[in-house]
């Protein structure tokens, strides 16, 4: 980790901190009592959490009958939901594998956070394949455990059982990834605090000391952790389009689906990202940590897997008049102009149109336009999965059983619900772990924040 | 390790990496044996001047990711051709393009869960594992070379605090651990 950062790039760690200052920074929010805008936030967010719980009951208890699904459209929210959570999860791996093996240090100051929201997405993914099987408590049947019905196993040629595979690899590793860099700043954690608090967090961080040796070991995890989470996550999303890839329905048997797929998933999670580093920074105080330089990086990567998202639309569209296949043609004119014409209008517009304003550095910079944009990308990359699924099955091949499909409030109910679901385990941990990496931010410090040591920094020179 | 009898460690703490750094360079130089070194984040170039041998835990990786790829390849030939032959869609039993995806999850799988718990085996790191703690600033900011002097006479003692004073220890203790 010797590149040499150029003194006139913008410092990542602002403010003049000292080592001990970083600490009593980041650590502040979990020692004080929560503050008034935390606990409105959490009521909140506990409140929507209860009406999933009851959405979700009230869907085990009556069946999945009370959501308007209907024999042509079989997936509806719910797989759109999944799809949508699962790629806001794959921000927090860009961010802290992929940019690790590139050596980005702005990745130090959101890394954190990142793939804290990656695991808890991947949490809320996960509910909705096993809620739509209808019958939850069989839900164990997708894996491939001796049973005695045979033994009969799963059919390991299937996409949907490879996303099985794969969504639980992504949660597991990610976890691990995850908890190994929280271990060492648990361990500050511990050290400034006394009683059961002490306890607690000497169990929680094993017993951390810093010596030599576990930093080294601890550096080489990382690195091959990363290593093995970058394609990792890409399989993740190319998996999940798999099936709709590998099926033989117009509009979803393309191949163009798993890079358009991934870059999809980049840029909501970076969206995600957004809007959450912008409130915490603030309510947090972390303003010198997450800097101008960091939510401009971010905007960057938004631009780009914006940009390859619209050309993957226009793409497909092209693909369809030049296949001269009438199927496919209708296809996609029937997202453009169909029943559902005003969710593609939705998506083009939030997904394509509006990220280009990034093109202006004064823009990528505004930090409220950026919180404004990351909620329009949001509502925007939800809409591209309505389109792909519930337009696409709108009118399948027989014109006498095409449909129109709206949620009830059971549908509508579990997708705010599990938003209560996400920021209620965000704000716990914002509560109970550092949400910047103490260790890594102190590492930077000399490198690439205001304190730059190396060649040719300008001693007295003020960045502010 | 020895639970029985007393570990007496004499210790000294610095305020700044680059301090911590000359003072290793320093004790090598004289011949002092470091038992531990501790940081509150990675300090480059220390694994060098500690002499510290290279990492294996790649390797130990690379053995469980092999492991993670034999399993599930293996287990999804023997269900499709030995133990439950069915045909999908008219392909061939032993269908191994489809087998890709999830051997190469169970790969990635395997390596990360072997890696990460074999970390923790190795450096003795779990919950309730009762590590010497010596000093709270050293997860803070705070950088610690530490000595262990169980068996040591007054003389050498002696000269560790020497060094340790020569060095800019802005702090030293001993901690019976």
């Amino acid at each position: 980790m010797s590149a040499v950062v150029s003194p006139i790039r913008e410092p990542l760690v602002r403010g003049h901190k000292t080592y001990h200052q970083i600490t009593e920074d980041i650590c502040a929010p979990t020692e004080r009592a929560p503050g008034f805008a935390w606990v409105v936030a959490f009521t909140v967010a506990v409140s929507f959490l209860a009406l999933y719980v009851f959405a979700v009951a009230w869907t085990i208890w009556f069946g999945i009958g009370t959501w308007d699904l209907n024999r042509t459209i079989g997936w509806g929210w719910d797989i759109t939901n999944f799809v949508w959570w699962i790629g806001i999860g794959h921000a927090g791996t860009l961010i802290s594998a992929i940019l690790l093996l590139f050596r980005q240090k702005w990745r130090t100051g959101v890394n954190r956070a990142a793939e804290a929201m990656t695991i808890f997405a991947v949490m809320c993914a996960g509910q909705f394949p096993l809620i739509h099987m209808g019958r939850l408590w069989l839900g164990f049947f997708v894996f491939p455990y001796p049973n005695t019905r045979g033994p009969l196993w799963v059919n390991f040629n299937s996409p949907l059982l490879w996303d099985v595979f794969a969504i639980s690899t992504y949660f597991t590793v990610s976890v691990l990834f995850w908890y190994t860099g929280l271990v060492p700043d648990l361990a500050t954690l511990r050290d400034r605090s006394k009683g059961l608090r002490r306890k607690l967090y000497d169990m929680f961080s094993f017993s951390w000391t810093g010596a030599a040796k576990h930093w080294q070991r601890w550096e080489y995890l990382s690195l091959v952790l990363a290593g093995l989470a970058t394609p990792l996550v890409l399989s993740v999303h190319t998996i999940v389009s798999f099936d709709f890839a590998t099926s033989v329905v117009p509009g979803w048997h393309t191949t163009i689906f798993p890079p358009y797929f991934v870059a999809g998933a980049v840029f909501s999670g970076f969206a995600m990202v957004q809007s959450l580093m912008i409130i915490a920074r603030k309510v947090l105080n972390l303003k010198e940590y997450i800097t101008l330089e960091h939510i401009e990086s971010m905007n960057k990567v938004i631009l780009v897997t914006g940009t390859v998202v619209g050309v993957a639309y226009l793409t497909e569209l092209y693909i369809a008049w030049y296949s001269g296949y009438i199927y496919e043609q209708f296809a996609f004119y029937n997202r453009v102009f169909g029943p559902y014409y005003w969710s593609y209008i939705g998506m083009m517009s939030c997904n394509v149109l509006v990220p280009q304003i990034f093109w202006v550095k004064k823009w990528r910079r505004n930090v409220f336009l950026t919180f404004l944009l990351s909620i329009f990308i949001n509502i925007g990359m939800w809409f591209e999965r309505f389109v792909i699924i519930a337009t696409t099955l709108a009118r399948d091949f027989l014109p006498s059983s095409w449909s129109y499909y709206s949620p009830t409030w059971v549908e509508i109910a579990l997708f705010t619900g599990s938003l209560g679901l996400f920021f209620t385990l965000f704000l716990l941990f914002t509560r109970l772990a550092p949400v910047v990496a103490i260790a890594e931010i102190k590492h930077i410090l000399k490198s690439a924040g205001d304190q730059y040591t190396g060649p040719d920094a300008q001693h007295g020179h003020d960045a502010h | 390790m020895n639970s029985e009898t007393k570990q007496q460690i004499l210790f000294g703490l610095y305020d700044d990496d680059e301090q911590l750094l000359d003072a290793v360079r320093k004790a090598k130089a004289d011949h002092l044996d470091i038992m531990d070194v501790y940081s509150p984040f990675p300090v480059h170039g220390l694994d060098e001047l500690l002499g510290l041998a290279e990492s294996r835990l790649h390797i130990a990786g690379f053995i469980y990711g092999a492991l993670g790829t034999l399993t599930a390849f293996g287990f999804m030939t023997w269900v499709f051709t030995r133990d439950w032959p069915i045909i999908f869609g008219g392909k061939p039993y032993w269908s191994v393009p489809a087998f890709i995806p999830i051997t190469f999850e169970l790969t990635v799988l395997f390596a990360a869960v072997g890696m990460t718990f074999t970390f923790y085996a190795v450096s003795r790191l779990w919950p309730g594992a009762d590590n010497p703690i010596l000093h709270p600033r050293i997860t803070d900011d705070k950088f610690c070379i530490a000595f262990d002097t169980t068996a040591c006479e007054e003389g050498d003692v002696n000269k560790l605090k020497n060094f340790f004073e020569a060095t800019g220890a802005s702090l030293v203790d001993v901690k019976e651990v």
